[in-house]
Formats: structure tokens, C-alpha cells, sequence
């Protein structure tokens, strides 16, 4: 797969006199895991945000798939075909697990409101097609057996592959990771890259913000760089790691000091 | 201006004032718990019944008021003890619910207590009317309007020079900082209710010369309370003022030049307006209230 | 002084078990604050017709008329308990203003069948119509507010319907209420006694009940409850947040006014103040009391809404304060309210069976 899934094209975001975002412009590639990182205040989350869709951009254009998304809100951006998970998760906590992924589907359903109402043939059908679909994906990630507990009870490594397997049954195009592994333990940090690693090798397109240098190193085709808001270096893993900027960035205050 | 006019703004101004105290004793509780209070209402009727039944007993007027308005005060603080501080896992609805539970047992409670029939006393001046620019005014219509900035004031020192002021706007903020700083959220919410009640016993007090109390007007008072606290921002002092103003001045004008008829649903009316054009009230921040 | 206002967070929607029908398993739930924890007891559509066949059996059980039209009022209840229910247990709003769709949908049916001479048959679809199109216009711009405004905007639009029904005398016959207002009748048989309404309540609120649980089986239901338990993970799957609050505040409206149908061409009559402020908060508290986001809990609230004021007639005045204090106990010894108390003992008996 080729050609540019989503592409930034000067993006601003101000607020208050503050400049979170300056003129940044990047591309993601189809197939490829691009990973941005920074300096905490770098602004990341911001530049998450405002791909989402929940925050507006002060100036810039954002295009997935040669789409202008300007002003569709995140559901709608959703349903084209971006998911993504959160950094403090956002799951159902009081659902199951198995109807956390089968939310994920929703985009998906289309069964008639009488259908519904009397819970019709065309309604069994939809149900039963989500409900296989959620439990192989709950497969595919070792949850199968949980399926039945409520999502709050699962474990915080759980959720975070909750969270990412809601986010696989929408069947998206690209990958929003707001820092998949924070939070997470070596080994299930491991994990997580794994099971990111072995997603794309099926197509995947995936852009994640990350601190865990590590993990971003093995696993990121392209590090994007940014501090204050601006871009200071973009390339591969062994380009970003030599490059001065990067290393004064992370390192300066210190070598100042 | 017209005299009518002038009579109108004054009466407007008198309970405007009634419904900023209301609206005050709301936004208070509502800033330390997220919840609606439906006792406040209750709070008010108490503050004027309780002062008519001590009006009697005491040679001062407004003696018997100041403790009936301490007593009620307490008495909120005695419902936050028993009601909302043995929940287990308290959360805004639960404790709207709970006050409703408590306002039908309050109101009940009063009627058994202390009658169904309205009540009332004189003012606190011996003259009951004066003359001024040429209308004439309630001498406790002056004294609402007096005691209430009054008492405004004394909030305002209150939250922001004092320590236990801040304390509880920091818990109101945040309660988890706030338990992490040492502040006692408990102590707070129980803090907040006693001055809740206060400010709606001293409405209640202040107002029964002019309308007599009796049992049933709690739930009015409350939802007038709410829409001035709404219209002027939720959650602020000066908006409770404005708020309560705004809604006074609405209700004196629009009952007399549109309708009296319809005049409860003016007010309504309004207040649907600026819930849907600017919700956050005239003196809100805006970007709280949106989903 | 302007502090921004805590963050409220209401109650969160109840899991239901999935077509493999085995329960959830409670949870802790870290950090976020909710009623309750405990998940609801399975729903069960053999439960549900089993109820229903006993109910059946009211006219022939029934020592008097009066008993019959108990069961009327208890249905009617429940019609509007579990609507209410939909929109707020599940969904996570609040609404206080149900009572005034209930009232659209009595005064639009009554008054078309008073003035008109329309038949109940059409009446009652048209004013569940009349109410729902209300939901939709007032609805449009407040279920953009959160929480507190949301209340206070549905609380408003009840206020005006009732100053509209006490004051637009002509056409609702102002305090003294509706009336003469004709029952249902087919072909000249007038369903005009209790006894002869109680099909027809009975048969209107299964297909409520049914319609509700339908809903909460499909995806249309589980986008409610991801709406209403965290709205941005919602919109990430890519639902419509509005549209689905604004489906089910219609739709429920839409129910309390078929509730509201019933209601007057059973009586025969209506009058404003069943459907002011009081009633609309009095639905909310049954709501919370019978069990906030569960399946069966609104039953509960209908019998305790229909029956424990029967109970405390004989305390004349201290009925209310009874009432009252009972409501508290309730609220802070359940505050899941009495539909979770059977999961509460069980977890706790089975806490206690561990070493």
C-alpha cells in the first residue's frame, strides 16, 4: 500500500497568547508507524487533539486521505476511518468487555429502527455478526476469556488493549495512539509493541505519540520530532537519534545547568 | 421615568434581592457538591416561620429573626450531618435526590410543626412606608435591600480573605487536591450548607413582613432560586446578584407591561432563552457548559 | 468570585448481559463516581411475559373496581417510570420535565377528542406525536447543555406547559381541567370502566416494556450507554452523541405521551397539576428509588409510586414527611436503589463465605 494517508499542512494552534502548535507540516504514509515525540509542553497532545478533531486549529490544514477534515467533528472523523485510543483510556468502564468492542462496530450497523424495535431478524443477524466479530478480536489479544467482566475490573495493561481493540473493530485506516504503553510495565509494554508491530505488518497505518524512547526506536518507521510546538527534526530512528537539535532539546537544560 | 416605572424598578430591586440571597445559598452548595439543592427553598420558609414564632417572645423584632436565621442555619448543617454525610459513594444526582428527600420531609415536618396557616410580623422600622422621589417605598423593602449587601459583603470577605473561605473554594475546585493539601472536604460541604442556610433563612426572614410565610412556598422559592443562580452564571457570587437582580426586575416589569397572567411563564420563558443563547448566564464562563 | 463549577457526574449506565446470558460480574470502579456499581439482574423475556400473564389476571382476582383501577394507575406508572428510566438510567441525562409530555399527550388527545370529536384510537398515536415533536424542538438546543442545564432548560418547558394548560382556558379548560373527554369505544362498545380500560393499559405498557428492552439489546441502545457512560470515547467510535440523546429523549417523550393518552380517555378527564414540576420530580425520585439504569427497577418505582401512598393514607398528615424520610433511608442505604438490593446481598454473602 502507498501514498499519503493523512497530511499536515502548516498547522497552528494558539491559545490565550500561548502558541501550542507553529506552522508544522508532515505527511503519514499508508502502511507506515510514524511516532512523534518531544519534550513534555512540546506540544503533542495538542497536535492529537486537533487531528481528533477536539480542539480547532488556530491556522492549517489537516487532509486524510486527500480529505479536508477542517471543521467535521470526531465522530465524523471517526467514521472515516481514524480511531484512536487515549492517554488516560476512555473506555465503558460499567459495560463488558465484549460490548466495549462491539461499540466499536457501531459505525458498521445499519438495521432498520422497526428492526430494532421488535428485535427482528435483521437485528439478530447485526448482533450476532458484531458479537463474533468483537470475540475475535478479544481473541486475537488473549481477552476472550474476560469477555464477560465488566471492563472496570480488568487491569490497567487490560484496558489499554481494550481501548486499542475498540479501536481495531471500527476498522479503521489509521491508528491514533496517545501514548499506548504509559503507565505499563516492561513487560506488557513489550507486548503492546508487539501486537502494534504485528498490526501494521497487516496494514495498519499507525501515528503515535510516545515517550518511551525504547519502544519508539524499535518499532517507529519515522520519528517526527517537536519542541515548542515547531518541528526540529523528521526521519528515521538512527537519523532523529544523532541529530543535535534532539539531543539538545532532551538533553539542554542539562548540559546548561 | 414614570412613577410606575420607578415603583416597579424598586419593587423588582426589593425581590431581586430575595432571589440573589436564594440564589447565593445555591451556588454554594452546588460549587462544594455538584448537586441541586431542593431544600434550599425550604430553608427560606423556615427562616421566616421560625422568626414569626419567636417574633412573640422577644421584644426586638429583628432579635427574633437573628436567631431564627442561627437556628436554621444550624439546623442545615444538623440535615448535611444525618443525609448527605453517611452516603457512601456521594455523587451530584445522589445528593440532589437526598435533598429532595429532605425538602418533602422539611416541608412536612414545618406544616406538623407549625401550622398551615400563613404567618407574618411587622417590619423591622416603626414606619411601614415613606415617600421617596415621589412613590412610595417600603421602609423593609430598604431594609432587604440593606441587609442583603450586607450579608454579600460579608460572603465576599469571607471567600476571599479568609482561610476557611478559601478552603472551601479550593475543595469546590478540586476535592482531590484540596484532601491532598490537609482541607477536610467533609467539613466543607457541611460549611457550605450552614451558609446556605443562613442565606436562605435571612431571605425568608427579611421577606415575611411583606408576604407572610407559610409551609408550601419552598418549592417556589427554590426554582427562583435556580433560574437567578442560571441567569447570572452558575457558580459565582456576583452572578447570583445579577442573576437574582435580573429575575426580580424581569418579573416586576414583565407582570406588569406584558401580562400578569402569564407572568410565571415569562420568566420561564427567559430563562430558556439564556440557557440556550449563552448558558453559561449573563456572567459565566463560557466554555464549562457545552458537551 | 467566579469559580468554575465541579465537573457533575451523573449515573452511569447499567451493563446488560449479552445473548450468551450470563451475568456480568460486578466491578470496582476506580475513580469515577456512580450511584452504583453492582450491574443489573439479567433481563429475562420470559420474566417479563410470565408478569405479564399474572397480570392478566387482575379482573378476575380483583375484589372491586377500585383494585382494577389501582392496576390502571400502576401501569400507566410504569409506562412513564420506565420511559424516564431509558432516558436517564441508561442514558445518563436528566430530564425534569417528563411530566409535561405526559400531559401533552392527555391534553392533545383530549382535546382533539373534546373538540373535535377525533377518536381515541387516532388521538392518543397523535398526541404521543404532539409530545415527542415538542421533545424534538426543545430538545435541539438543550441536550447540547450538560447536567445541571439540562434539568433546569426541561424544567422550564414543563413550567410553561403548565401556565399553558391553567391559562389557555378555552382549550384546556384551565384549572378546573378537561372534560368530558370520551373514552375508547370500537363499533359502539366503549371501553368506559376501569375493568373494560385494563386490556388496554396492560397490552400498551408490555409493548413499552418490550420496546424498551428491544432497544437495549441492539446497537442503538449500546451507543446510548457508551454515550452516557464517557462521551468521548463515544465519539471515537464514531457515534453521534447528539443524535442519540436527542433519539431517546424523543422516543421517550413519545412513550409518556401514549401514558398520557391513556390517561385521559380513562378518566375521562385531566387536570394541570398531575403533570406540573412536582409530578416531573416525583417520576425522577421513582426512577432512583426503583433502581437508576435497570431493567426491572421501574416496576419497583410504579408500585411504590401507586401503592405507598395507599399505605400511608391512614397518617393523614404526616404521610408526606413519611414518605419523606422513607425516600432518605432508601437513598443512603440503597443508593442503587431497590432493583440492585438482591446483588448487594449476594456479593456481600458471598464476601463473607470467604475465609
Amino acid at each position: 500500500m502507498t501514498g499519503t494517508l493523512l497530511e499536515i499542512e502548516e498547522l497552528e494552534c494558539r491559545f490565550d497568547g500561548l502558541t501550542a502548535v507553529a506552522n508544522l507540516s508532515f505527511d503519514v504514509h499508508a502502511g507506515q508507524i510514524k511516532a512523534v515525540i518531544g519534550p513534555n509542553g512540546a506540544g503533542k497532545s495538542t497536535l492529537f487533539n486537533m487531528i481528533a478533531g477536539i480542539t480547532k486549529p488556530s491556522a492549517g490544514r489537516i487532509r486524510f486521505d486527500g480529505n479536508r477534515l477542517d471543521d467535521l467533528p470526531t465522530f465524523r472523523r471517526a467514521r472515516l476511518g481514524i480511531a484512536r485510543t487515549f492517554q488516560n483510556l476512555q473506555i465503558f468502564r460499567e459495560m463488558t468487555v465484549l460490548e466495549n468492542v462491539m461499540v466499536g462496530h457501531h459505525k458498521h450497523g445499519n438495521a432498520s429502527f422497526p428492526q430494532t424495535i421488535i428485535h427482528g431478524p435483521a437485528l439478530r443477524t447485526e448482533e450476532c455478526v458484531f458479537a463474533t466479530k468483537a470475540m475475535d478480536i478479544l481473541d486475537r489479544f488473549g481477552l476472550s476469556a474476560k469477555a464477560q467482566l465488566q471492563a472496570g475490573a480488568l487491569s490497567f495493561g487490560q484496558m489499554k488493549i481494550l481501548e486499542l481493540a475498540r479501536a481495531l473493530a471500527s476498522e479503521p485506516r489509521l491508528l491514533l495512539l496517545d501514548e499506548p504503553v504509559a503507565g505499563l510495565p516492561h513487560a506488557e509494554a513489550d507486548q503492546m509493541a508487539e501486537i502494534i508491530a504485528t498490526l501494521n505488518t497487516g496494514g495498519m497505518t499507525v501515528l503515535l505519540v510516545e515517550h518511551n524512547m525504547r519502544m519508539v526506536m524499535s518499532l517507529a518507521h519515522e520519528i517526527l520530532v517537536l519542541n515548542n510546538g515547531m518541528r526540529i527534526a523528521e526521519g528515521t530512528a538512527d537519523e532523529v537519534r544523532r541529530h543535535p537539535e534532539v539531543l539538545a532539546a532532551y538533553l539542554g537544560e542539562v548540559a546548561d545547568a | 421615568m414614570g412613577t410606575a416605572a420607578l415603583q416597579l424598578l424598586v419593587a423588582g430591586i426589593g425581590t431581586g434581592s430575595i432571589y440573589a440571597l436564594i440564589a447565593l445559598g445555591f451556588n454554594v452548595v452546588f460549587k462544594s457538591t455538584g448537586a441541586m439543592n431542593f431544600a434550599q427553598g425550604e430553608w427560606v420558609v423556615m427562616g421566616g416561620m421560625i422568626s414569626a414564632l419567636l417574633a412573640g417572645t422577644f421584644n426586638s423584632i429583628a432579635i427574633a429573626c437573628l436567631i431564627a436565621v442561627l437556628a436554621v442555619a444550624a439546623l442545615g448543617m444538623l440535615s448535611e450531618r444525618l443525609v448527605i454525610f453517611p452516603l457512601r459513594r456521594p455523587n451530584a444526582l445522589l445528593i440532589t435526590l437526598v435533598s429532595i428527600g429532605l425538602a418533602i420531609f422539611t416541608r412536612s415536618l414545618v406544616m406538623l410543626l407549625l401550622g398551615k396557616k400563613p404567618v407574618g410580623y411587622l417590619g423591622f422600622s416603626e414606619t411601614t412606608t415613606l415617600t421617596l422621589g415621589g412613590i412610595s417605598v417600603q421602609t423593609q423593602t430598604l431594609w432587604i435591600v440593606g441587609l442583603t449587601l450586607v450579608f454579600l459583603a460579608i460572603m465576599h470577605v469571607f471567600f476571599e480573605r479568609t482561610i476557611m473561605g478559601k478552603a472551601l473554594r479550593a475543595a469546590a475546585a478540586d476535592r482531590e487536591a484540596a484532601a491532598i493539601v490537609g482541607i477536610k472536604v467533609e467539613t466543607t460541604v457541611l460549611l457550605s450548607f450552614g451558609i446556605a442556610a443562613f442565606a436562605g433563612a435571612l431571605a425568608g426572614a427579611i421577606i415575611t413582613p411583606l408576604t407572610l410565610a407559610s409551609y408550601d412556598q419552598g418549592a417556589m422559592f427554590s426554582f427562583k432560586g435556580f433560574s437567578a443562580a442560571m441567569l447570572g452564571g452558575v457558580g459565582s457570587l456576583p452572578g447570583a446578584v445579577v442573576g437574582g437582580l435580573a429575575l426580580g426586575l424581569l418579573e416586576a416589569f414583565g407582570s406588569f407591561y406584558i401580562s400578569s397572567n402569564f407572568k410565571d411563564a415569562i420568566a420561564f420563558a427567559i430563562l430558556l432563552i439564556i440557557l440556550f443563547a449563552r448558558p453559561s448566564g449573563l456572567l459565566g464562563r463560557a466554555d464549562i457548559v457545552k458537551v | 468570585m467566579a469559580v468554575t463549577p465541579p465537573p457533575i457526574a451523573f449515573p452511569a449506565s447499567r451493563p446488560l448481559p449479552t445473548e450468551t446470558g450470563n451475568p456480568a460480574e460486578p466491578a470496582v470502579a476506580p475513580g469515577r463516581l456512580s450511584i452504583a456499581t453492582a450491574p443489573a439482574r439479567p433481563t429475562g423475556q420470559w420474566q417479563l411475559l410470565l408478569l405479564w400473564l399474572l397480570l392478566l389476571t387482575i379482573p378476575f382476582v380483583a375484589p372491586n373496581a377500585y383494585v382494577v383501577s389501582l392496576a390502571n394507575v400502576a401501569l400507566i406508572n410504569l409506562v412513564l417510570i420506565a420511559s424516564l428510566n431509558l432516558f436517564m438510567g441508561f442514558g445518563g441525562q436528566i430530564s425534569l420535565g417528563h411530566a409535561g409530555f405526559f400531559g401533552l399527550g392527555a391534553y392533545a388527545s383530549g382535546i382533539l377528542n373534546v373538540k373535535l370529536g377525533l377518536s381515541a384510537w387516532i388521538g392518543l398515536p397523535i398526541g404521543a406525536l404532539v409530545a415527542s415533536s415538542s421533545a424534538l424542538i426543545i430538545g435541539i438546543p438543550a441536550l447540547r447543555l450538560r447536567g445541571l442545564y439540562l434539568s433546569m432548560a426541561t424544567l422550564g418547558w414543563n413550567s410553561i406547559l403548565v401556565v399553558l394548560f391553567n391559562r389557555l382556558v378555552a382549550l384546556t379548560g384551565g384549572p378546573n381541567g378537561l372534560l368530558g373527554v370520551q373514552p375508547f369505544s370500537f363499533a359502539g362498545f366503549r371501553f368506559d370502566s376501569q375493568l373494560l380500560a385494563f386490556p388496554l393499559v396492560w397490552l400498551a405498557s408490555l409493548v413499552v416494556m418490550l420496546a424498551i428492552r428491544n432497544l437495549l439489546r441492539s446497537r442503538t441502545g449500546r451507543a446510548l450507554r457508551a454515550v452516557a457512560t464517557n462521551e468521548l470515547g463515544a465519539d471515537a467510535v464514531g457515534i453521534n452523541s447528539f443524535h442519540t440523546k436527542l433519539l431517546f429523549f424523543v422516543l421517550t417523550a413519545g412513550m409518556a405521551g401514549v401514558a398520557g393518552g391513556l390517561y385521559v380517555h380513562i378518566n375521562q378527564y385531566a387536570s394541570p397539576e398531575t403533570f406540573d414540576i412536582s409530578s416531573s420530580i416525583l417520576l425522577v425520585v421513582m426512577v432512583a428509588l426503583g433502581g437508576s439504569g435497570t431493567y426491572w427497577g421501574p416496576v419497583i418505582g410504579a408500585l411504590i409510586l401507586t401503592f405507598v401512598p395507599q399505605l400511608l393514607l391512614g397518617y393523614e398528615d404526616a404521610e408526606l414527611m413519611l414518605f419523606g424520610l422513607g425516600m432518605l433511608i432508601v437513598l443512603i442505604v440503597f443508593p442503587g436503589g431497590l432493583a440492585r438490593v438482591p446483588e448487594a446481598l449476594m456479593r456481600h454473602f458471598a464476601k463473607s463465605k470467604r475465609p
